[in-house]
């Protein structure tokens, strides 16, 4: 056999094993609108950028006539590739090839291009479409998807990892990217649960659709499962690789810097914000009047929109922004939107990514649900990730900065490195209204008009106590700034914060209230 | 923006202009427990009921069972008393919460 032979015997291997589930499957994954599984990989990739691996591993069923079928590449494609000229290993489960049901080889591919990610410290990507565990397989497909969640929990905090899910996302397998720092979904496309339609309807005779039950709307606005909702595959792949621009490659080194440019926003900073503390604003505005070029990259942007969160650029550098959110309840802190915070916080402070947090927020949201729902325990986190960050941690209070709300936003107390305060902000116990009225309880009771005493008390306790200046003499924030000073305040905080060290005590690790 | 899309929300004594998200709208409005109720803590398939209306039954003693997640679960009677009502025959499924018995 001459060596042309041999390299056309390869091709044809190659062009079979590509082939998939067949032309028909891949009809079927196209009628439901969804691309393939090489597809969304080139997809993503810088172009001709994707090399795979394992292209011929054969799955190991060998129970219920399993042995006499193939499963090209075993319904799971892996390799790397670069997404702006960075490094990427990627996986895409195939829904064409059974499925893309997780057996053992199935999840040993999995593995091995997680292991690589590891090893060579780049981002994993994960593409979930899969019915879920092979139940030809038993306990070799637990062990499977048991395999990938202790590497995913290895990888935590060493290198960002994404999960895209597009497609069905059941059972023990949405465990994977639970685990993971971003998921991505899709409308119409992406169905995640622990129990499917089918289990709720023979256990309690309720009838739902997969989308109220798991779709992209859930989780990117009740439960929180997801990270970053798109209409389409392709608007999902251009969010990755934007969130991919913003991070580093692991926790090692500091993310891309790219070419500095000022706000382009029109409106001045001073118009963006009322003076009234009970008016609201979009605080993305505020947000976008500092950062370069007025980009803002939200994360979790449907989910407790009463905090953001999310990525911009500082002088060309990468940092993450915590703000409450005036228009949305408020701006106050619940059970969700702490979770929502303190989680985007460990993943700055893992990766190297300074935090500027813009505060104004009327304190924690009362009423009997959220006690119950452990408003106490889930608020801890946003305290606890704070208080553990050691990146460059700066605050700018902006209005309001009351009780508990005012420690847990990354104050002086919690170890931020500068907090600036506007000269519209309050920081005191409590509002003025609730002040006054426990502080001069007697007098406003025992006055002829108790209405009149208590409005002249209200005003009494604003001038001496809902300003910046009482927490200024004692130090607890750094300067008073004119609104107008904020950006390039923020950008000589962080010049002189670029080589921070902060110690904390030597532990294996601590205890997070989770 | 416009002030129409603004609600009133109060955080203690303040009221603040805000928007509500709908999680918060449509939250379930909190009531205190009625001891009287024998309520499903999970749902499931009635297996059997063991109690009669009327009957008096002693605390402790098993009043129904409540299959769920494969466990024949014994429903037992938190305290000494009457059966006033009951909700549920052999072979229903309840959802989580379901009042299946009250009790006098």
């Amino acid at each position: 056999m001459s060596l042309k032979q041999f390299i056309q015997e390869l091709r044809e291997r190659k062009e079979i094993a590509k082939s998939g589930g067949g032309e028909k499957a891949m009809q079927k994954q196209k009628a439901m609108g969804k691309l393939t599984a090489r597809q969304r990989i080139t997809s993503i990739l810088d172009t001709d950028s994707f090399q795979e691996y394992d292209m011929f591993v054969e799955h190991a069923a060998r129970d219920f006539d399993m042995e006499k079928k193939t499963l090209h590449g075993d319904g799971v494609i892996i390799g790397t590739g670069t997404i702006y000229g960075a490094p990427i290993c990627i996986y895409a489960q195939d829904f064409t090839v059974a499925g893309g049901s997780l057996g053992l080889m199935h999840s040993r591919k999995i593995c091995k291009i997680m292991d690589h990610a590891l090893k060579m410290r780049v981002p994993l990507i994960g593409i979930n479409d899969s019915g879920g565990a092979r139940i030809q397989e038993g306990v070799n497909s637990l062990a499977g998807y048991g395999e990938i969640f202790f590497r995913n929990t290895m990888a935590s905090g060493v290198i960002p990892q994404i999960s895209v899910i597009l497609g069905p996302c059941a059972g023990g397998a949405v465990y994977s990217p639970a685990l993971t720092d971003f998921v991505f979904v899709v409308d119409n496309i992406s169905k995640m649960f622990i129990t499917g339609p089918s289990v709720i309807k023979t256990v309690l005779g309720e009838d739902y659709t997969m989308e109220e039950v798991g779709g992209a709307k859930v989780h990117c606005e009740i439960s929180g499962n997801a990270h970053f909702y798109a209409e389409s595959e392709k608007e999902c792949f251009d969010q990755i690789k934007k969130l991919i621009s913003y991070i580093p490659r692991n926790n090692q080194i500091r993310s891309k810097t790219i070419e500095p440019k000022n706000p382009t926003l029109k409106k001045k900073i001073e118009s963006i914000v009322p003076g009234d503390p009970k008016l609201p604003y979009d605080m993305r505005e505020l947000i976008c009047s500092v950062a370069d070029n007025s980009e803002f990259f939200e994360v979790m942007e449907h989910f407790a929109a009463n905090i953001i969160i999310g990525f911009g650029r500082m002088k060309g550098e990468t940092v993450g922004f915590v703000a409450n959110q005036p228009m949305v309840l408020a701006g106050v802190l619940d059970c969700d939107s702490s979770d929502k915070a303190a989680r985007f916080i460990r993943f700055c402070d893992s990766f190297q990514i300074p935090l500027i947090t813009l505060e104004d927020m009327p304190g924690y949201l009362p009423g009997i649900d959220q006690e119950h729902m452990g408003v106490i325990r889930h608020g801890a986190k946003v305290l606890y990730s704070y208080c553990e960050a050691t990146v460059p941690k700066i605050t700018v209070i902006i209005r309001k900065a009351y009780g508990g709300g005012y420690i847990a936003m990354n104050s002086r107390h919690m170890r931020a490195d500068f907090v600036f305060a506007w000269p519209t902000a309050e920081i005191a116990v409590m509002g003025p209204e609730g002040a006054a009225n426990i502080v001069f309880k007697k007098e406003i009771e025992s006055a002829v008009d108790p209405e009149a005493m208590r409005q002249s008390k209200i005003q009494e306790y604003k001038e001496k106590f809902a300003n910046p200046y009482v927490a200024a003499a004692k130090g607890y924030v750094d300067e008073v700034i004119e609104p107008s000073e904020t950006r390039s305040r923020l950008l000589h905080a962080l010049e002189v914060s670029r080589d921070k060290v902060a110690y904390r005590p030597e532990k294996k690790h601590g205890i997070p209230p989770f | 923006m416009k002030n129409e899309e603004l609600e009133t929300f109060r955080v203690y004594i303040a009221e603040y202009k805000t928007k509500l998200t709908n999680k918060f709208r449509t939250r379930k409005k909190w009531t205190p427990p009625n001891k009287n109720h024998v309520l499903a803590v999970i749902p499931g398939t009635i297996l059997d009921v063991l109690v009669k209306e009327k009957q008096k039954v002693a605390e402790g003693e098993t009043i129904l069972i409540l299959e769920a997640m494969k466990m024949a679960n014994r429903i037992t009677m938190p305290f000494n008393g009457v059966i006033s009502k009951i909700h549920v025959e052999k072979g229903d499924i309840v959802p989580k919460n379901h009042i299946m018995i009250e009790l006098k």
